[in-house]
């Protein structure tokens, strides 16, 4: 369900079909006007549009053959239409996928908590979703569809989230804690739920990314910006250049015609990158969409992009859940099956993970319990730090962490064994959490419990460590477990006993410092830290507080996605940097098609810079205008799916797209320029 | 010839070995420790009472361009009332009159900007008097004011957050007492042992061996000939410059004015390594540039040397290489090496007619203005680099996916639109006004005009477009030297170049600073292994390929029109 969903052909015909209508809508000066590049070549168009009126009406000669004018004017539309195109197929497919999540927006009607009591009930009134306003109440029940995002009040309920995230198995949400959220277009499967609600309609997280990817609310990022400004200033540079060599014509006693001005113009301009560049950006914020996070901004998926520093929560993403029991040490050698076997009887009313898995384990080794009636269990509290039972025949079980044990074994008079102790030390320094079992107040053993670590994690931290970004455990445990597991999946720091304001201080530190800094969260007490990161990102499941403070919602709840996040942040630069160097690197060869063609009538001897050996003036430039406009639908798929991150450093990472684009880029032109003038020399 | 080019490639080694330890003095001079030239403290505490300046207060950007830009201006009206009224000032034994207005302006301008282009002659055109307290004054403030300009830029991207860039009046001070004038010193000597004139008597007259009487100028001219190369100055004394038998009277004087022109430029180079501790990027950027300026010497050498094809075609053997408007002490191969050297870095000084190069070679010429960073003039050929860096920086940053640093500081929308603007005032003064030129040319010969513009060229075709080409060059690059063969003293060339002048110099000064400025007040971000390191190999080719390409794609169609015509007509 998931593939189904994320899969949008790069050419879907609907799209295209959708796409075309638009790119013909965005002749429109108004809006060709937010791209200079392309606006310029717009007013060449114009021009040329005019020489063709002028010619058709005059019967003038003097600019060349009326034919050969409207070729160039049709090609040049051709390219506003190509870099139209691209911008109008990067937001097709942007709607598309946000329509797909919009469907689940689709008017759902509500149950809404009126103000009216009868019986000391409130009053139920079924409403549309879009009458729900912030603060309202209203009702869930099994089967029903949540019809805006909101905060569960009452009640916990299976929830099915698949519309959202594409994952099929049921969630559980319920009121209070950090799982209180629903999105609105979920199911809720069972039980019944009091929900208030806590955005208006229209600005829920989901509205304001469809706003993204339709390019509606889109905003230039800085990056962008400043890359607009130095395409701007190297389009002046070609005006400069167009407009000085008039005179120079002049004096060289060249006659130029004006579709060779221009054409010569929008040949150098960097057509290219500049017919890509919104398409560019719109497509970064829809492959984040497509790995189901939701970005507040542009500026958020580019961050990510610069993030030095990822705190990571070492549950869920380091470690697979919870520990696990791994081990059982008896304290005295042979002893092993009562210890289990008391071990086991301890655990029996123990609901936590880690109750659960001593019983997984102690089946393993074939003892299966049975408490007998009357056992009276103890649950685990903040005084004893331990939990325990206590069997009809008196006997006392306890397990717990071995310093408060400890402390009941010594005053009951026991002492402890070293060889317990030493156990204890060694199950810690190797990352373990050791449970300490105590029958009547005498030590029996230690269970070992041990973190599971992601498999393929490490492998995920090395790329992230290759892409310069430092990685950073926050966890709960102590220091010698932290450190053992830290070491162990491959991250490069750890917080140990994590308080929420540890966070927040170390993200200040490291931002002191000057770095960006990254954190995944979901609680309400993580908000300020998610506040105060660079790149913070909510998870869907977590509290409205979380998501407000986060400038990214993950759909899917998963904490590795942070990685995805800054690959596609580091994407989306390479592929405006790689598609300007090789939008710039074209015009060698452009000037060395069209410059010759220009001056060979008056000054023969410059055929030795027409190197390409083009037949004619004529077909040279309109070889070189050719090529410059089918390369931006050629560039689009690449434009769309974004230029490959490697993770191989900085330098190296460099050498590589410089080699690709920019020696690519200066070689491209010449073999395309020269096909199209083959092929043209059939006609001319 | 390859004694001629063994003493080449000697001349440049020399320099390197100078420039070395010429660089760690300099980074110590302006960290304030202890040098060799400490004996001069007291006089500069001296100025500063005088001045009542403060050599210790801190200056953020702007601050620290008012205090260069006022001063400057000042200079500029000084020089300028100067230049008017020489003729009834004392030291004018040759009686030469005052300057017009319009060469007034163009004169200060000129050697204000460490341009020097001359459109007077040093004999006729200035006294004794104007020579030493306007043209030798200003080559040694205007050198300095680039020299501290560097400094400012140095402060900033040596410190991780900072807003003072250093003291404009101490650095400026410095460069002055500590580096221009003990050099200065020493050149001067070593050209008055050579022959160089340095008294204050006016004309001799000689009798000829065909009995004709003629009268030869001369002056205190030692010194001012020194700071012309080392301050990258370039305006001569004499009027044919370093073609003149007192200014560069031997093999060897043309050796020590070769040496001191580069000297200085390649040793800020080094001297920003030890001064902001990077020594690597020192390296880098001084092998980018070396390898820059190779790549216009060795058209060039090989072009003077084999002589001129149309020659060649008469059948005609030519052993000693492009003779013409050369002076046969130097040769071919040392005056193609000065006419690069002198075009890459500002001097613009001339040992031989530029006009009577090879084509290829004044190609080369002209690239080495255009681009004006291949070590570059006394500390503005490293402000210039610096913005060829900043759109390197830019472009290369986006290609390896991180929002682009420079030495730890982020460049972002204001400092990319200053590079720009940078980048695109050189292509625009230089085409339009070349262009404007041609317009005159082409279509109003008969301007009645004080020289009607039909009459500027000595050149008709593309030779001539070549000659206006490389005078706005020239004066966009604050080079000086002239194709010559230009009619350019009169009121057209002497204001329109003028402006074009003021605008080239201060801009580009103004924009590294302010770039500098912006990002020192910026974060710094400390270096991780997805920073894409400015002293890096990889790094130092994008610069390299980024200054071509600019260069290229602003000038090609000029270039094609001049020189490529010229020399592509030649070997037909």
């Amino acid at each position: 369900m998931k593939q189904d969903k994320n899969q949008i052909r790069l050419f879907d015909p609907a799209l295209l079909g959708k796409a075309f209508l638009q790119s013909v809508v965005k002749l429109n000066p108004r809006l060709l006007i937010k791209n200079p590049v392309m606006f310029t070549v717009g007013i060449g168009t114009l021009v040329m549009l005019m020489v063709c009126v002028y010619q058709v009406v005059s019967g003038d000669t003097t600019q060349g053959a009326l034919w050969y004018n409207m070729v160039i004017f049709l090609i040049l539309l051709l390219t506003v239409l190509f870099g139209n195109f691209a911008e109008a197929l990067a937001e097709a497919r942007g709607k598309a996928q946000a329509e797909s999540l919009r469907k689940t927006r689709e008017e759902t009607p509500a149950r809404r908590i009126g103000n009216a009591v009868i019986d000391g009930e409130s009053l139920l009134e079924t409403v549309a979703s879009s009458a729900l306003r912030v603060g309202d109440r209203f009702v869930c029940e099994a089967g029903d569809v949540i019809p805006i995002d909101g905060e569960i009040e009452e009640g916990i309920a299976t929830i099915d989230e698949s519309a959202i995230t594409g994952e099929s198995a049921p969630v559980i949400r319920e009121a209070g804690g950090d799982k209180s959220s629903v999105t609105g277009g979920t199911k809720v499967l069972s039980d019944r739920i009091v929900v208030r609600v806590t955005t208006a309609p229209g600005q829920s997280f989901l509205d304001r990314m469809i706003a993204l990817v339709e390019g509606a609310s889109r905003q230039k990022t800085p990056n962008e910006i400043a890359l607009t400004i130095l395409l701007a200033s190297f389009t002046l540079i070609f005006v400069i250049v167009c407009v000085t060599l008039k005179p120079f014509a002049d004096y060289a006693q060249t006659p130029i015609t004006i579709a060779a001005f221009i054409s010569l113009f929008v040949c150098l301009i960097p057509t290219t990158i500049g017919g890509l560049l919104s398409a560019i950006g719109i497509a970064g914020m829809d492959r984040a969409l497509r790995a189901n996070v939701i970005a507040k901004s542009g500026k958020a998926v580019e961050t990510a992009g610069d993030v030095d520093v990822l705190l990571l929560d070492k549950t869920g993403t380091i470690t697979i859940g919870n520990r696990k029991a791994t081990n059982f040490y008896p304290a005295q050698p042979g002893e092993e099956e009562a210890f289990i076997r008391y071990s086991a009887l301890g655990s029996l009313a123990d609901e936590t993970p880690e109750g659960r898995s001593i019983l997984e384990l102690a089946a393993k080794e074939g003892i299966q319990v049975q408490a007998p009636a009357d056992t009276q269990f103890v649950s685990f509290t903040a005084e004893t730090r331990s939990s325990g039972a206590d069997l009809p025949d008196g006997t006392r079980i306890r397990k717990g962490a071995f310093d408060s044990i400890r402390a009941q074994a010594i005053q009951a008079g026991y002492s402890i064994d070293p060889a317990v102790e030493e156990r204890v030390r060694h199950i810690g320094t190797n990352g373990g959490t050791p449970l300490v079992v105590a029958v009547n107040n005498q030590v029996k053993g230690v269970i070992e419990l041990q973190d599971i670590i992601k498999p393929g994690i490490q492998e995920r931290f090395q790329r992230l460590r290759r892409m310069g970004v430092k990685t950073v455990m926050v966890t709960g445990d102590n220091p010698l477990t932290a450190k053992y597991i830290a070491s162990v999946a491959g991250v490069d720091d750890f917080i140990a006993e994590a308080k929420p304001e540890d966070k927040m201080n170390y993200i200040r530190r490291e931002q002191a410092g000057g770095k960006l800094v990254a954190m995944m969260g979901d609680g309400t007490n993580d908000a300020p830290a998610l506040a105060q990161a660079d790149v913070g990102v909510a998870m869907n499941s977590g509290t409205q507080a979380a998501k407000e403070a986060g400038n990214m919602v993950d759909l899917d709840n998963d904490p590795t996605k942070l990685i995805e996040v800054v690959e596609i942040g580091k994407q989306l630069l390479i592929t405006r940097g790689t598609l300007t160097t090789f939008s710039i690197a074209n015009d060698v060869a452009k000037y060395f098609a069209i410059v010759p063609a220009l001056f060979i009538s008056s000054i023969p001897a410059l055929q030795a810079l027409n190197i390409m050996k083009l037949g004619s003036p004529e077909s040279a430039i309109l070889a070189a205008v050719i090529f410059n406009a089918i390369i931006i639908p050629l560039l689009i798929p690449l434009a769309l799916k974004g230029v490959a991150y490697k993770p191989i450093g900085a330098s190296a990472l460099l050498r590589r797209n410089l080699f690709i684009y920019g020696i690519g880029g200066i070689l491209a032109p010449f073999a395309g320029i020269k096909l199209i003038d083959i092929c043209l020399s059939l006609f001319m | 010839m390859t004694g001629e080019i063994m003493a080449v490639i000697a001349t440049f080694l020399v320099t390197l070995l100078l420039a070395y330890p010429l660089g760690r003095y300099v980074a110590r001079v302006y960290a304030g420790q202890k040098t060799i030239t400490d004996f001069m403290a007291p006089l500069e505490r001296l100025l500063y009472r005088i001045s009542g300046i403060d050599p210790l207060q801190p200056m953020n950007w702007k601050q620290f361009l008012k205090a260069m830009l006022t001063i400057n201006m000042l200079w500029l009206v000084y020089a300028m009332l100067m230049l008017i009224v020489q003729g009834k000032l004392p030291l004018n034994p040759d009686g030469n009159p005052g300057q017009t207005p319009d060469l007034a302006f163009n004169t200060a301008i000129s050697f204000l900007v460490n341009c020097n282009l001359q459109h007077y002659s040093g004999e006729t055109g200035l006294t004794y008097l104007t020579q030493l307290l306007v043209i030798t004054f200003l080559q040694f403030v205007s050198a300095a004011t680039g020299l501290a300009a560097l400094i400012a830029v140095f402060n900033g991207l040596k410190h991780r957050t900072t807003q003072n860039l250093g003291n404009f009046w101490m650095l400026f001070v410095r460069s002055v007492t500590r580096i221009l004038l003990p050099l200065c010193i020493i050149g001067a000597v070593l050209l008055a042992v050579n022959g160089t004139p340095s008294g204050f008597e006016g004309k001799d007259t000689i009798t000829t061996l065909q009995g004709d009487t003629v009268q030869v100028s001369r002056g205190p001219a030692a010194g001012m000939i020194a700071i012309k190369h080392l301050g990258t100055n370039g305006g001569g004394w004499f009027g044919t410059n370093s073609a003149h038998p007192f200014e560069n009277p031997n093999y060897f004087t043309g050796m020590l004015e070769l040496v001191m022109q580069v000297l200085i430029p390649v040793a800020m180079i080094f001297a920003l390594g030890f001064y902001i501790n990077r020594r690597r990027l020192a390296l880098i950027i001084f092998t980018v540039m070396t390898v820059g300026m190779l790549c216009l010497v060795i058209p060039n050498m090989l072009a003077e040397t084999s002589g001129s094809p149309a020659i060649a075609q008469l059948g005609i053997q030519q052993p000693t290489g492009a003779m013409e408007g050369k002076e046969v002490r130097f040769g071919p191969a040392a005056s193609a090496y000065w006419s690069v050297v002198t075009t890459i870095i500002s001097t613009g000084s001339v040992n031989s007619m530029h006009d009577s190069s090879m084509p290829v070679a004044g190609l080369t010429q002209l690239l080495g203005m255009m681009i004006n960073a291949f070590y570059g003039g006394c500390g503005v050929g490293l402000l210039n680099y610096l913005i060829y860096m900043i759109i390197a920086v830019f472009i290369s940053g986006l290609m390896v996916g991180r929002t682009p640093e420079l030495l730890g500081h982020k460049v972002e929308a204001r400092e990319v639109k200053i590079a720009a603007l940078v980048t695109l005032l050189s292509a625009f003064l230089v085409k339009a006004f070349t262009a404007l030129a041609a317009y005159m040319v082409a279509h109003h010969p008969d301007m009645a005009w004080a020289v009607k513009p039909g009459n500027w060229l000595n050149n008709p075709s593309y030779h001539g477009f070549s000659e206006m080409l490389y005078e706005y060059t020239s004066a966009n690059a604050n080079n000086g030297s002239g194709f010559e063969g230009l009619g350019d003293n009169n009121p057209f060339w002497n204001i329109t170049t003028g402006f074009v002048l003021i605008l080239a110099r201060f801009l580009p000064i103004i924009g590294p600073v302010a770039i500098v400025g912006l990002l020192a007040n910026k974060k710094f971000i400390p270096e991780s292994p997805g920073t894409l390191r400015v002293d890096s190999w990889t790094f130092g080719m994008v610069t390299f390929a980024v200054i071509i390409i600019i260069n290229a794609l602003s000038f090609f169609p000029a270039l094609a029109l001049g020189p490529l015509a010229e020399y592509f007509s030649m070997i037909k």
